[in-house]
């Protein structure tokens, strides 16, 4: 096995990046993901890399856009208010099918909100985040570990279907230190004949675009995209079980909040109450096939949430409302304790929450 | 023997300028200094949104079509992808690049960004249908100042190359136009030097383009050229604002 070393969820993703070949990152300096490009200013020179501090979010996701135009593996991260800035790249580079990967530190919002943990862009992440019909690849770490492999998968994804790649953390994801092991297998980078790279004069010249004035032609951009997206979901989707086969009562839950409920299921069971947990590593596409197959015998669903419930309006389409589905949540920086979580669990176990 | 044909670097389609606009004459420079200094096989180019929005189908290296205003931001990353082999121009107009895309031209400009900016400045947004610009003069009237900029309501003209000239950044600075031969002559010369400045690792060079808008002002195409004369270049004086090389030179 691998040696493991002790890192910040910050700093896991840009050693990850590094790792899958990144060496190009763009940022705009923001609370609570600093770290990832402070790593990035001092390893990229040394191994002969790009790290630029961008004049604004604006700027940094054009800086990737440009990169990503070029063919190679390019990053920015943010955190929530910078990700609202992004969104207009974020839709120009789904109108543009180019690869990048975009990480979102999750903050408390609207507006300025706070620095603390949160998972309120939980809609902006899954419905694309711009204007315009797209998705992106949206995970969700819930550990340093697998933030750095998220990153690494994020890259392959993103080069594999060329679309953007989200990792949707959140406050606590970004600043806690576990060990890590960066021991990934590398897959090679896919060939990108698309690519502005220059013609030499030895093809057609590429353009990377995502204008299309004929009514019928981007009817069909749109809809082979959606072709793409379908692939995804059928080939990509990612979640881990916790104790679901039996459960009467089943959490969903991601990130941190997933940490948390974990506790509160094996609380619950020492209890004598059949509790399990469905925690959705992909947030877009989401895994709707442990909902559909745990609706026919859980009770009820407690959606835990850093958020005043956005992921509970996916619980509720995959599961097609068959039982009810409630809210646990904090929001604001705040996290639920496990307390809290049990206290759902008893609650909707006795039947008295609706 | 010398025939007239088109550069290679531009492609051989029917251009959607109105008639007498001068994007043709400029498009076509570029294409020469392309063809000239023998980089088409290694350029990139970024088109705005504005009336030149669709450059890309016009120049015949690979082009990319960049969000309103972020064509700089692009071609630093362009740029940057590989700045070895990687000759980058921009070709942006008056909205694009001195309104909404101010910040991405300004820190490129101020970083001193490898790349090669082409400026049109027609002091109207043609695309949409002739609204005020950031370069409109005082008194214009357009679709958005209908009864003439009124500058204790809606401020002055940005001069561009006057601005970026006080940044220690940029490499090479120059503002020309296109309306007569001789015009044309010394345009050609900036933008070659625009891009030989980049080739030999220079910095940011920007060429502020003062162009016509027959359709948006209202006038026949020659009239458009004579306004330039006498109602453009005056507030926009034509010239050299920077060029860091000569200075050094010179001291």
């Amino acid at each position: 096995m691998a040696d493991k070393v002790l890192m910040k969820g910050n700093e896991a993703i840009a050693e990850a990046a590094i790792i899958a070949g990144c060496r190009h990152y763009f940022g705009y300096p923001i609370t609570p993901q600093t770290e990832v490009a402070a790593y990035m200013a001092k390893k990229m020179p040394k191994i002969g890399g790009c790290f630029l501090q961008a004049e604004s979010e604006i700027a940094a996701i054009n800086m990737v856009y440009g990169v990503s135009s070029a063919g190679k593996r390019v990053m920015t991260s943010s955190s929530s208010p910078g990700i609202s800035l992004k969104g207009e790249g974020l839709s120009y580079l789904a109108g543009s099918d180019l690869p990048a990967l975009v990480v979102n530190v999750q903050r408390g919002g609207p507006g300025l909100g706070g620095i603390q943990p949160s998972q309120s862009d939980y809609f902006q992440a899954t419905r694309g985040g711009g204007h315009g019909d797209y998705h992106m690849i949206v995970l969700a770490p819930a550990s340093v570990q697998e933030m750095a492999e998220l990153t690494v998968k994020g890259f392959d994804l993103a080069d594999k279907y060329r679309m953007t790649s989200m990792i949707l953390a959140d406050g606590t994801m970004g600043q806690m230190m576990e060990p890590v092991s960066l021991d990934f297998d590398i897959k090679p980078e896919p060939e990108k004949p698309w690519a502005t790279t220059g013609t030499k004069l030895e093809r057609e010249h590429n353009i990377v675009n995502s204008l299309s004035l004929v009514p019928e032609e981007l009817e069909t951009l749109n809809m082979k995209r959606y072709e793409r997206y379908k692939e995804v979901e059928k080939n990509e989707t990612m979640y881990e079980e916790y104790m679901v086969d039996d459960a009467d009562i089943i959490i969903a839950a991601f990130g941190i909040a997933a940490r948390v409920s974990k506790n509160a299921v094996n609380e619950a069971r020492k209890q004598g109450i059949k509790a399990g947990l469905i925690r959705p590593i992909t947030l877009w596409p989401f895994p709707k096939a442990p909902f559909e197959k745990a609706v026919e015998h859980a009770k009820a669903f407690i959606s835990v949430e850093l958020s005043m419930g956005q992921m509970i309006e996916d619980v509720k389409l995959a599961t097609s409302c068959k039982v009810p589905v409630t809210l646990c949540n904090r929001v604001g920086g705040m996290i639920p304790d496990p307390e809290q979580v049990l206290k759902s669990i008893i609650e909707v176990n006795n039947g008295g929450v609706e | 023997m010398v025939v007239f044909d088109k550069p290679h670097a531009l492609i051989d389609v029917p251009l959607h300028y109105c008639p007498g606009c001068t994007h043709g004459i400029i498009h076509r420079l570029v294409a020469e200094v392309i063809d000239e200094l023998g980089i088409e096989g290694k350029t990139i180019g970024i088109a705005p949104v504005g009336c030149s929005v669709m450059a890309y189908n016009y120049f015949n290296c690979d082009m990319i079509e960049a969000a309103h205003g972020r064509a700089p931001a692009v071609a630093t990353g362009v740029k940057r992808a590989d700045p070895e082999n990687h000759i980058v121009f921009t070709y942006q107009g008056d909205g694009d690049l001195a309104s909404i895309g101010m910040a991405e031209t300004v820190h490129a400009a101020a970083r001193n960004e490898n790349i090669t900016v082409i400026f049109i400045n027609n002091a109207i947004y043609g695309m949409t249908g002739g609204q005020m610009a950031p370069t409109s003069l005082p008194g214009q009237v357009t679709q958005t100042s209908p009864y003439g900029r009124d500058t204790k309501h809606c401020g002055f003209p940005i001069k561009v190359c006057e601005m970026l000239s006080e940044l220690e950044g940029p490499e090479y600075l120059e503002r020309v136009t296109v309306n007569s031969v001789k015009n044309i002559r010394t345009a050609k010369k900036a933008i070659k030097k625009a891009f030989q400045n980049q080739i030999d690792g220079k910095g940011f060079s920007l060429i502020e383009v003062i162009s016509s808008c027959p359709t948006n002002w209202g006038m026949t195409p020659q009239a458009a050229l004579k306004w330039i004369d006498d109602k453009m270049i005056p507030y926009y004086p034509l010239g050299v604002y920077k060029d860091r090389s000569a200075e050094k030179e010179a001291e």
